[in-house]
């Protein structure tokens, strides 16, 4: 089942085109990466997705629902069932982790606060983090432990679809190690469906079952990575010969 | 509407069936009815996971609540899905590590006060560090004129003064229209319809033109000043320009301040043009006292020394409010909260010094015959 599907996606800012008619579409239970270089429109898709920007023509397709004509009722319900990663985390300041983490639960259930309690002690665990970090405020961590509440935060409400923009970035090996066996695991346990926007070559080639690689405003390769050293393109022949 | 959640007691037997979909929206509820049963007398317990057809973390920690609640019982678990067993297993794996962790101590409110105490002393410090540190930066780079930063200056001084140059005149011209207005009525009643001329004179160069155009710029250039500083440094920037060998006191600091000093003398001028024109708009209308009287007797009653004393506080305002609002930027913290902090902050204590300075200034000049 396909769970996204974007279809001749034209943005621009201004004059500047940054897509020019894009297509793909992502199925369920599948870890799929966005992939291009810098200043491709990799972010930009992944925020047009998530509804924190609109493209200029096209449409895309989440869950079913176009985005573009979506109801307030029916988008608030879908912000429910995703959860994004931002690049650098994106905690709200003035809430402790432990606050972060618990605010959609808060908000959006009537879990009683010990239930919320353990569902954060439990999530941080996961993703790696230490419970006892979990009174400390954004700007007291590093940026790994960011990204790491960042992650918890956005599996707090158990959601069907991930965003990660560049979840790897920033990490250390081994936490980058097991941040990918995460990621893999919950897709098994949970039937997660994973997008990601990444230029980390070794989860690229841990995580992913397919690729959508951006290059010149227009998809140069969509599908797995068995075949993709075969496309002619500058950015996949430099960006893959390494492995290959 | 029939439950996807059935608790039944048989004997000492009890069964916990679930159905259908589990997840964070149902289990406040299953909670509830759990804690409505009396389990003294069961014995064994049988949670049936075998109607589920999705179960999330939440779930899954519920049932593991569920089943260390029943601890002392015997719990079979009746489950042959292997994804949701994994992911009960996932959670009782990460659950058993964070059992040792055990919440801080509160503290006490004596150890409050003393911490309390403690930050503002550390912050009276830090800021004669500032003051320090910017004296000799001040005496290192004013040792020669190649070393002024005049384009940065150049570009404050446009910024922070031309461009508040509207709003102060605006200002100062209300309170002359306002306090002439006020005193007008007072002084009909007894007929000393032109004494207003040196009420204003002296009220509004010495004390009223200074002071409000110190406070209009307060909050004006001196919150931007800790604003802009402060997200550069949550930007990281002033620690970019710190490791290329630029000194952020020579680039960012005193361009500024002397900026302000420059303009600050320039803005109390116009102030005093627009206070006294306000008193004499009001005094034509109210007094029927005409402008070339007014001006005449100004010129005659209120002795220069007056203007000049206003005019001379300039710079030591400017200093004030520019240094606060910079020393409040540089010690905004990593994150968004402290700007706003900081900038409230910096606002409120240039307003005090420039009051205070105001005062001591007063006072002296007073005493000095000034």
């Amino acid at each position: 089942m396909q769970l996204i599907e974007v279809k001749n996606v034209v943005t621009a800012f201004g004059d500047r085109v940054v897509h020019d008619g894009l297509n793909l579409s992502i199925n369920e239970g599948e870890i799929y990466g966005l992939l291009g270089p810098s200043g491709c429109g990799k972010t930009t898709l992944l925020r047009e997705m998530v509804m924190l920007q609109e493209c200029t023509s096209g449409s895309i397709n989440i869950l079913g629902k176009d985005i573009s004509k979506i109801r307030e009722r029916d988008a608030q319900q879908l912000r429910r069932e995703w959860g994004v990663l931002f690049q650098f985390g994106a905690l709200f300041s003035s809430l402790n982790i432990a606050q972060n983490i618990a605010l959609p639960l808060k908000e959006y259930t009537s879990l009683s606060q010990k239930m919320i309690n353990e569902i954060v002690a439990f999530k941080l665990n996961l993703v790696g983090l230490n419970p006892s970090d979990s009174k400390l405020y954004p700007s007291e961590i590093s940026g790994g432990m960011k990204k790491k509440a960042g992650l918890a935060r956005a599996l707090a409400m158990d959601p069907k679809l991930l965003f990660l923009d560049e979840p790897t970035s920033g990490l250390d090996p081994i936490s980058a190690k097991e941040f990918d066996a995460l990621i893999l695991n919950l897709r098994s346990m949970l039937g997660l469906t994973v997008v990601m926007v990444t230029h980390d070559l070794r989860s690229i080639y841990d995580t992913l079952d397919r690729v959508a690689i951006i290059d010149n405003k227009k998809i140069a390769y969509e599908g797995t990575l068995d075949e993709i050293t075969s496309v002619q393109s500058e950015f996949i022949q430099t960006f893959f010969s390494e492995k290959a | 509407m029939k439950s996807l959640f059935d608790t039944k007691i048989e004997g000492n037997h009890l069964t916990l069936k679930f159905k259908g979909k589990v997840t964070l929206y149902h289990v406040a509820k299953y909670d509830k009815i759990l804690n409505r049963l009396t389990t003294t007398s069961v014995k064994n317990v049988t949670i049936d996971l075998e109607n589920v057809s999705y179960l999330d973390t939440t779930a899954a920690i519920f049932i593991y609540n569920i089943e260390k609640k029943f601890s002392s019982k015997e719990v079979t678990l009746k489950c042959d899905n292997q994804n949701y067993l994994s992911t009960l297993a996932l959670v009782k794996s990460n659950i058993s590590n964070y059992k040792e962790y055990a919440t801080p101590q509160e503290i006490t409110p004596l150890e409050k006060v003393g911490k309390c105490f403690y930050e503002y002393y550390a912050g009276f410090i830090a800021f004669v560090e500032f003051f320090g540190k910017l004296f000799a930066t001040h005496l290192n780079y004013l040792t020669s004129l190649k070393n002024i930063r005049y384009k940065e200056i150049a570009f404050e001084i446009n910024e922070s003064a031309i461009k508040a140059l509207g709003i102060v005149a605006l200002t100062s011209f209300l309170i002359g229209l306002v306090i002439a207005y006020q005193s007008a009525y007072q002084l009909k009643l007894y007929g000393a319809n032109i004494y207003i001329v040196d009420m204003l004179g002296i009220s509004i160069f010495r004390e009223l033109a200074p002071v409000i155009t110190a406070i209009v710029i307060a909050g004006r250039s001196g919150s931007a000043f800790t604003a802009q500083i402060g997200s550069m440094k949550i930007t990281q920037e002033i620690d970019a320009m710190r490791t290329m060998g630029f000194e952020p006191f020579a680039f960012l600091v005193l361009p500024r301040i002397l900026a302000l000093m420059i303009t600050m003398p320039i803005l109390i001028f116009v102030a005093d043009i627009m206070a006294i024109l306000g008193g004499m708009i009001v005094a034509n209308i109210d007094l029927s006292i005409s402008p070339e009287l007014f001006l005449d007797r100004l010129s005659r009653v209120v002795a220069a020394k007056h203007f000049f004393v206003g005019i001379a506080k300039g710079p030591f305002f400017a200093f004030l409010i520019a240094s606060i609002g910079i020393y409040r930027g540089l010690i905004v913290k990593d994150d968004t909260q402290s700007i706003g902090f900081n900038t409230t902050k910096s606002v409120v204590e240039a307003i005090f010094a420039v009051i205070v300075c105001d005062a001591i200034f007063s006072i002296a000049f007073t005493n000095l015959g000034i």
